[in-house]
């Protein structure tokens, strides 16, 4: 019958618009990898903190430029992982990896992104520590509720769910470590493992 | 509307069609006035770019609409 035409049509159109409109190239596994290494990061800042040789824990003491140094490994290795696996999945699907929806994606989610970076800066250096944590989770979620538009709609739930623990970590102020495994690890881990479901495996 | 715009390259790799192929579709729709197009110079380099008009959003969903009811008769 002449419907399976038509289906095909209707189904060829839709997908020419989503992708014409968003970058479909991104992996669900990145994100499970940068859960895992967000888990792994986490391990080691608690084993630092544990055997900091002090009470408080001072911007100038080593056992914090280790803690950063951490982080930033975390986030190095998370990006790069990102940037191998996507390179990876456009392939698969043939899109290109630097067209105009990953550019306006990658605009989109840095805005908000560096600008909370700067806000945690700016907090740490005027001795709001307790804020650090909970402004990370709240702009990395508003960063992927904004790139959302330009990629798989995942990526906006994913968002929600860091502003949400975000949030509550101003609540409960000292247990930043616990809400950055839930946000950066956990969170990650699973909406990895479900877009990597719903999307890798066609 | 998903794109306000669209220059020849960018649909030349999201169709995968030739150059000819995508220059006469365009042409015809310019023809029926469906798309508007857009010759400038980007630095040097020419750049052609398609915008839709009122006419071709409207023929565009009632084709839409019309292969949905196509399909829902049967």
């Amino acid at each position: 019958m002449d419907t399976q035409n038509y289906l095909q049509d209707l189904k060829e159109i839709k997908d020419l618009m989503n992708k014409s409109s968003q970058f479909i190239s991104l992996s669900g596994l990145s994100g499970i990898l940068a859960g895992i290494y967000a888990l792994i990061g986490a391990g080691v800042a608690y084993y630092l903190i544990e055997n900091h040789d002090g009470y408080y824990i001072t911007l100038e003491s080593s056992t914090f430029k280790l803690i950063l140094l951490t982080a930033a490994l975390v986030l190095v290795a998370s990006l790069l992982t990102a940037y191998l696996c996507t390179i990876n999945k456009a392939k698969k699907v043939g899109e290109k990896v630097w067209n105009a929806s990953s550019k306006r994606l990658l605009i989109n989610f840095f805005i908000p992104l560096v600008t909370g970076g700067i806000f945690a800066i700016l907090l740490l250096k005027n001795g709001y520590y307790g804020l650090v944590a909970p402004i990370t989770l709240v702009f990395y979620g508003l960063a992927c509720v904004n790139a959302s538009k330009y990629t798989l709609r995942d990526v906006r739930y994913l968002g929600i769910t860091e502003i949400i623990l975000g949030l509550l970590a101003v609540e409960f102020s000292g247990y930043g470590l616990y809400f950055w495994v839930l946000g950066f690890g956990v969170c990650h881990i699973v909406y990895g493992t479900v877009m990597h479901f719903k999307y890798d495996r066609k | 509307m998903v794109n306000e715009s669209a220059d020849f390259t960018t649909l030349k790799e999201l169709l995968g069609v030739t150059d000819g192929n995508l220059a006469s579709h365009a042409k015809a729709l310019e023809n029926d006035n469906y798309i508007i197009v857009e010759k400038q110079f980007i630095g040097k380099k020419p750049n052609t770019s398609y915008k839709a008009t009122e006419a071709g959003r409207k023929a565009f969903r009632e084709h839409i609409d019309a292969l949905e009811k196509l399909i829902q008769k049967s």
